[in-house]
C-alpha cells in the first residue's frame, strides 16, 4: 500500500476544494470497496479525504419523496419503515448485497460509486483498460461469469456490481452532487457510463464531485420486486438481477418501471422492456416478449451466453410474481 | 466412569471465541519484523533484472533478499522450499524476492516497488486427456501403484448387460482456512524458533532442519492454535522457509510473516483439478461385472504430487474386472498437495455419479445397487474388512431420510417454483494408526500431564486426548493436563489423513498402560513414563476404513436454474467415536464442504496468465450459512477390535467424501439434467428446463 496522506476535514465544501485542488485525491466514506483497492494496489491516492459525518445520516420526506443523505449506511436504510413499505424494491435490493458487516459499513453515497469486481481489474498483474487505459481487457477471452451482455464495448465488458443501484435506476432516483462549482443533481440513470473507449470513466463525476444526497420521487403506483440470482444464497455478486415495478389494473399493465444489475457497466434501465410492457395485457409471453425487446441488443461475449436466457426467465418470473 | 464418549466442550473453546488464543502470526514478540513476499508475474521464465534500490531505500525497510543475496540452503531436494536460490520463474506467483521491514505496511510496500524483468519463456498450464505427455507417476500419494487391474474390463464391458462409460471432471480448489498460512520466526544464537500455523509440529520442523543443514535439536517448532488447515498446513511450505531465512539474516528479532490471502493461491498448495474417465458393466440384476477408472490430472514441473484419485474404487465394490490407472501432465502450475481427503473425495465423485446413472439404467433403486454389489473380502487385498457397515450405513440413512417414499422419475415433482429431487452416494475413508508417535504421561501434584507433540488444528485434540487419558489412566477427565502444539514434547505424526486421534490416542493409551505397570495406582510426585506406537501387525490381515451413506435434497428452481441444498444427510460408520460433540462437527464440516465442492468452489484457472483469477473470497466461492440449512450427521454403534487401542477411525474426511455425488445424483433427480461436471451451477442445468 502507498503511503498517502489523510485528511479529515469538518465539513463538506472544505473536503470538496480538498479534493478538487488535489488530482491524487480521493474521497473515503465507509470504506467497503476503497480500503480493498489501496490493499491491493488498484487505487494509489496522494490524499484520502474522509467524508465520514460530512453528509448527512439522516432520511427525510422531500415533495412525497425521501431523501436521503449520502451518509447513510445501507443496513440503516434497509430498515427505514418508510423505505420498506413505499420503497420495497430499494430494500430487497439492499439486502440482497454483500453481506451483514458489510451493509453495516457501506452508505448510501459510496455504494453506487463501488467498482467493478472484474477479477482482472481486481488484479495488477494482469491487464485491464479500467485500472490502466490502454493495457488492454483480459476478461475477453478469459473469465467472464460475471460480465456484460448490454452496452458493453471491445475495451471493457465489465459489470457495475451494486444491488441498490439498480433499484434506485428503476425508481428513477436522482442524486444531488456537490462539486467544486457548487450543487448539482443528477438523473440516476445518467449517473453511470457504458465503457466506450474509456472505460476507466465509471460515471459523469467530475473530479472532486461529492454525492450529497440521493432522492427519491413519490412512490410509483404498483407491485416492486427486487430479484438477484446468484451462486450461493447470500455474499455473491448477481449473475442477473431484476428490479420491477409493476402497475397493473383488470389484467391490463398501466406502468412498468424495470432495471437489469449483473449485465452492464451501469444498472440498466430497460427501456425498451417497459414500452413493450405498458398497455398490454398480463402474460408470460407479453413478459417474455418484453425481455427479447430489451435483450435484442444483447452482445454477450464467450461465456456470458448463458445471462441472455436466465435474465429472460428471471424477468418473467419476477413480473409472474407481481401480477 | 468413562470420558470417552462424553459430549465435552472444547477446552479451547473459550480462549478461541473471546480471542484470546495466540495464533502464529499473534505470537508476542520484541520488536518484530514483518515480511512481505516479491512473486513472479509471469508464468514460467528467467529473472533478467530485479530492480531493489527503490524499495531499499524506504524508510522502514531493512532489507529486500532475492536470489542474489539469499542463503544458500542445505538442501533443495524439495523445489517447493527451495527458494530463492536461483533465477528461475517455474510458476506464477513463485516468490522471487521478500521485503524485510519493521512494519507489515511498509513490507508490502516495498515488495510493490520492486520492479523484475524476465527473460519470458512459452507456458504450458493446460490439463486435458488429450495431452501426448501425461505419464504414469511411479507411485500415488502417499505410495500405492499407479495402476492396478484384475480380469478383463474392456472383455467384460463388451459383453455386459448394461454399461456406463462417462468422464467426469472435478475443479481445481484451494484450501483455504481461515488462518492464512503464518509464521514468527526468530533466531537466536544457533537456535531457530517457529511458532508456525501447522498441522504438525514435527514433521515442519524435520523439513525445516533439512533445508538449513541444522540438526533437528537446533529447530523448535510451537503451534498451540490452529485457525484450519484442510491438509494444506500439513507439510511446510513457502512461509516457513521464507520467515525462517528472514529471522537468520537478522538474528535477535522476531520476525513475522502471514501470507495474503491471494499469494495462498499460489503458494499453500491446492486439490489437483481430475478427468475421471469412467466405466461400469453389469448384469441386468444389477451385478457388476467390470469397473474401470483411468484418471488424468496435473502436478506441477518443478515438484511431483500424484493424487490418489483411483483409490476408493479399488476397494469399494466387488467386480470381477477392475481396472484403474492414474496419469499426470506436469505444468508449469504451483505445486498441488493435500487437501481434505486427497484421492479420495475426487475419486468417489465419479464412481459414486456412475452407480447413480447405472442405478437409472437398471431401473433400480441406487441404494439397492450399492447394496447388491457389497463385496465380502477387499476386492484389492483379498483381505476381509476389519469392519464394514456400509449396507447398514445405506439402510439407517434411507430410513432418517425418508428415501423409501421416493419416486425414482426425474425431473418431475414442481413444489412452489422449484424442482426437487433426492439423491444418495457411499463415502469411505481408510482408517490408519501411524506408528513412531509417542506419549508422556507424569504425575506431578496430584494431576497427570500428558504431553504429545501433536497439533490441534480446529479438530477438538486439546478435548479428545484428555478423555482418551483419563479412561487409560482411570480417573477423571478433570485430573489431566494435556500438553500439546510444541516440538519440546515427544515426537508426534501429522494432523492429517484422519489419523490424528487414532495415533496419538494408541500412543497415549500404551504410555498410560506403562506407566500403571510402573507405578501402581497410587504413584509419586515426579513419575512418568512414555509410549510409542508400533505397526499394527492386524493392518496386514485385515482391510481398514470407515464407511458412510451420504443423502441430499436438492431444488432447482425453474425459472432461473438456482440450486440449492436444503437437507443433508449423512450415517457414518467410523468405530467408537470419542467425543460426541467434537465429532459431529468433524462430520457436518467434511459435509459442509462437500457441499461447497457440489455447488460453488471452483478455483478458476486462466491458462492465458497461468493463473488462478478467481483469487479471494468474494469470486471464490465457498458454502456460508445461508447455502446450509438441515444438515444432520448420525453413525452406528461400530466395533473394531482390530484397528487400534482405542477402537476408533479417523473422522475428519469421511464427511466430504460422496457429498458431491449425492448432491449431483439429486440434482438428477429433481431436473432430469445429469452434470458430470463440478461445481454443479444454474447454467449447466438451465438449456433443459421447462
Amino acid at each position: 500500500m502507498k503511503p498517502f496522506a489523510y485528511d479529515s476535514p469538518t465539513d463538506a465544501v472544505t473536503a470538496v476544494r480538498a479534493v478538487a485542488d488535489d488530482p491524487s485525491a480521493v474521497f473515503l466514506a465507509g470504506g467497503t470497496n476503497l480500503v480493498d483497492h489501496l490493499k491491493l494496489g488498484i487505487a494509489r491516492p496522494g490524499r484520502v479525504v474522509d467524508v465520514t459525518g460530512l453528509t448527512s445520516t439522516e432520511i427525510t420526506e422531500s415533495d412525497g419523496g425521501l431523501s436521503i443523505g449520502a451518509g447513510v449506511r445501507n443496513s440503516d436504510l434497509a430498515a427505514d419503515p418508510r423505505v420498506r413499505s413505499r420503497y420495497p424494491v430499494l430494500a430487497e435490493s439492499l439486502l440482497a448485497g454483500a453481506s451483514g458487516q458489510l451493509r453495516n459499513m457501506a452508505t448510501t453515497g459510496g455504494n453506487p460509486l463501488q467498482r467493478t469486481r472484474c477479477v482482472y481489474f481486481q488484479d495488477v498483474t494482469t491487464p485491464c483498460n479500467k485500472r490502466t487505459p490502454g493495457s488492454g481487457c483480459s476478461a475477453i477471452g478469459g473469465y467472464t461469469r460475471y460480465h456484460a451482455i448490454l452496452g458493453a464495448s471491445e475495451h471493457c465488458v465489465a459489470t457495475h456490481p451494486s444491488d441498490m443501484a439498480v433499484a434506485l435506476a428503476a425508481l428513477g432516483a436522482s442524486v444531488r452532487v456537490l462539486g467544486p462549482d457548487g450543487e448539482r443533481t443528477i438523473p440516476f440513470t445518467e449517473l453511470h457510463r457504458l465503457p466506450g473507449d474509456s472505460p476507466e470513466k465509471d460515471t459523469v463525476l467530475g473530479h472532486g464531485e461529492l454525492i450529497t444526497a440521493i432522492d427519491l420521487p413519490a412512490p410509483p403506483g404498483g407491485r416492486q420486486r427486487y430479484r438477484k440470482v446468484r451462486d450461493r444464497a447470500s455474499y455473491a455478486f448477481a449473475l442477473v438481477s431484476v428490479a420491477a415495478v409493476l402497475d397493473v389494473a383488470d389484467g391490463t399493465i398501466r406502468d412498468a418501471r424495470v432495471a437489469f444489475g449483473g449485465v452492464a457497466h451501469k444498472p440498466w434501465r430497460a427501456w425498451q422492456a417497459e414500452d413493450a410492457l405498458r398497455g398490454a395485457r398480463v402474460s408470460d409471453a407479453v413478459f417474455r416478449e418484453a425481455a427479447e425487446a430489451e435483450l435484442a441488443q444483447a452482445e454477450p461475449v464467450p461465456g456470458t451466453e448463458f445471462k441472455v436466457p436466465l435474465l429472460t426467465r428471471t424477468l418473467v418470473s419476477v413480473l409472474r410474481e407481481l401480477t | 466412569m468413562t470420558a470417552i464418549g462424553e459430549p465435552l466442550v472444547r477446552r479451547d473453546g473459550a480462549r478461541k471465541v473471546t480471542g484470546s488464543a495466540t495464533y502464529a502470526y499473534e505470537t508476542p514478540a520484541d520488536a518484530p519484523l514483518f515480511c512481505h513476499p516479491v512473486q513472479a508475474t509471469v508464468a514460467r521464465g528467467r529473472i533478467s533484472a530485479i530492480h531493489t534500490a527503490e524499495a531499499e531505500v524506504l524508510d522502514g525497510v531493512l532489507d529486500v533478499i532475492t536470489y542474489r543475496t539469499a542463503e544458500r540452503l542445505a538442501s533443495t531436494e524439495d523445489a517447493e522450499l527451495a527458494l530463492l536460490q536461483d533465477r528461475e520463474v517455474a510458476f506464477r506467483g513463485q516468490v522471487i524476492g521478500l521485503v524485510v521491514a519493521e512494519t507489515s505496511e511498509i513490507a508490502r510496500h516495498g515488495a510493490e516497488l520492486v520492479v523484475v524483468d524476465y527473460l519470458e519463456h512459452e507456458h504450458d498450464t493446460e490439463l486435458s486427456a488429450e495431452r501426448d505427455d501425461l505419464y504414469k507417476p511411479e507411485k500415488v500419494n502417499p505410495a500405492f501403484p499407479a495402476d492396478t487391474g484384475t480380469g478383463d474390463v474392456d472383455a467384460a464391458m463388451a459383453s455386459a448387460d448394461v454399461t456406463v462409460e462417462q468422464t467426469y471432471r472435478t475443479a481445481m480448489y484451494h484450501n483455504n482456512p481461515l488462518e492464512p498460512h503464518a509464521t514468527t520466526a526468530l533466531w537466536d544464537d544457533d537456535f531457530l524458533t517457529l511458532w508456525d500455523s501447522t498441522q504438525g509440529v514435527h514433521p515442519s520442523r524435520k523439513a525445516v532442519a533439512k533445508v538449513f543443514g541444522l540438526p533437528a535439536e537446533r529447530v523448535r517448532v510451537v503451534c498451540p492454535f490452529v485457525g484450519g488447515g484442510f491438509g494444506s498446513k500439513g507439510l511446510p511450505h513457502a512461509n516457513v522457509v521464507l520467515a525462517a531465512m528472514a529471522a537468520r539474516a537478522h538474528p535477535g528479532r522476531p520476525v513475522k510473516l502471514a501470507l495474503t490471502r491471494q499469494q495462498m493461491f499460489s503458494l499453500a498448495g491446492y486439490r489437483t483439478p481430475t478427468i475421471q474417465k469412467m466405466r461400469l458393466g453389469a448384469t441386468r440384476d444389477g451385478e457388476l461385472t467390470a469397473l474401470g477408472l483411468d484418471v488424468v490430472e496435473q502436478t506441477s514441473r518443478i515438484k511431483e504430487f500424484a493424487e490418489q484419485t483411483a483409490l476408493p474404487s479399488r476397494m469399494m465394490y466387488a467386480a470381477p474386472n477392475r481396472r484403474t490407472t492414474h496419469r499426470l501432465a506436469a505444468l508449469d502450475v504451483p505445486v498441488p498437495s493435500w487437501m481434505r481427503a486427497p484421492g479420495e473425495c475426487p475419486g468417489m465423485f465419479g464412481p459414486e455419479v456412475a452407480m447413480d446413472e447405472l442405478a437409472y439404467e437398471l431401473g433400480l433403486d441406487p441404494v439397492e445397487l450399492r447394496v447388491r454389489n457389497e463385496p465380502e473380502v477387499d476386492p484389492e487385498s483379498g483381505n476381509p474388512f476389519s469392519s464394514r457397515h456400509l449396507v447398514e450405513c445405506l439402510r439407517e440413512g434411507a430410513r432418517r431420510f425418508g428415501w423409501d417414499s421416493r419416486d425414482p422419475r426425474p425431473g418431475v415433482r414442481l413444489e412452489d417454483g422449484w424442482l426437487v429431487g433426492t439423491g444418495v452416494a457411499a463415502s469411505v475413508y481408510p482408517s490408519s494408526t501411524r506408528a513412531g508417535t509417542t506419549a508422556r504421561v507424569r504425575f506431578s501434584q496430584g494431576r497427570y500431564a500428558v504431553e504429545i507433540g501433536a497439533a490441534d488444528l480446529g479438530t477438538g485434540a486439546w478435548t479428545v486426548l484428555p478423555q482418551i487419558a483419563a479412561d487409560a489412566l482411570d480417573v477423571p477427565v478433570e485430573e489431566i493436563d494435556i500438553r500439546i502444539g510444541d516440538t519440546d514434547y515427544p515426537v508426534a505424526a501429522v494432523a492429517g489423513g484422519s489419523a490424528g486421534t487414532a495415533t496419538w490416542g494408541s500412543a497415549i493409551v500404551e504410555a498410560a498402560r506403562t506407566f500403571r505397570d510402573k507405578f501402581g495406582r497410587d504413584p509419586a510426585d515426579g513419575d512418568e513414563a512414555d509410549a510409542t506406537t508400533t505397526d499394527n501387525p492386524a493392518r496386514k490381515k485385515y482391510a481398514m476404513y470407515a464407511f458412510g451413506a451420504q443423502f441430499a435434497e436438492a431444488r432447482v428452481h425453474a425459472d432461473t436454474g438456482e440450486i440449492r441444498v436444503p437437507r443433508l444427510l449423512g450415517v457414518f460408520a467410523a468405530g467408537r467415536i470419542i467425543n460426541p460433540r467434537t465429532a459431529r462437527s468433524q462430520f457436518l464440516g467434511g459435509m459442509t464442504m462437500g457441499l461447497s465442492m457440489a455447488l460453488h468452489e471452483e478455483s478458476v484457472w486462466d491458462p492465458r496468465f497461468g493463473q488462478v483469477v478467481n483469487h479471494d473470497l468474494a469470486e471464490y466461492h465457498v458454502s456460508v450459512n445461508a447455502d446450509v440449512d438441515d444438515i444432520q450427521a448420525h453413525w452406528l454403534d461400530e466395533e473394531d477390535a482390530h484397528v487400534n487401542a482405542l477402537g476408533a477411525k479417523g473422522i475428519g474426511e469421511i464427511g466430504i467424501v460422496g457429498t458431491a455425488a449425492a448432491v449431483v445424483n439429486a440434482v438428477f433427480h429433481a431436473t432430469g439434467v445429469r452434470v458430470r461436471e463440478l461445481p454443479v451451477t444454474l447454467d449447466k442445468v438451465l438449456p433443459a428446463l421447462p
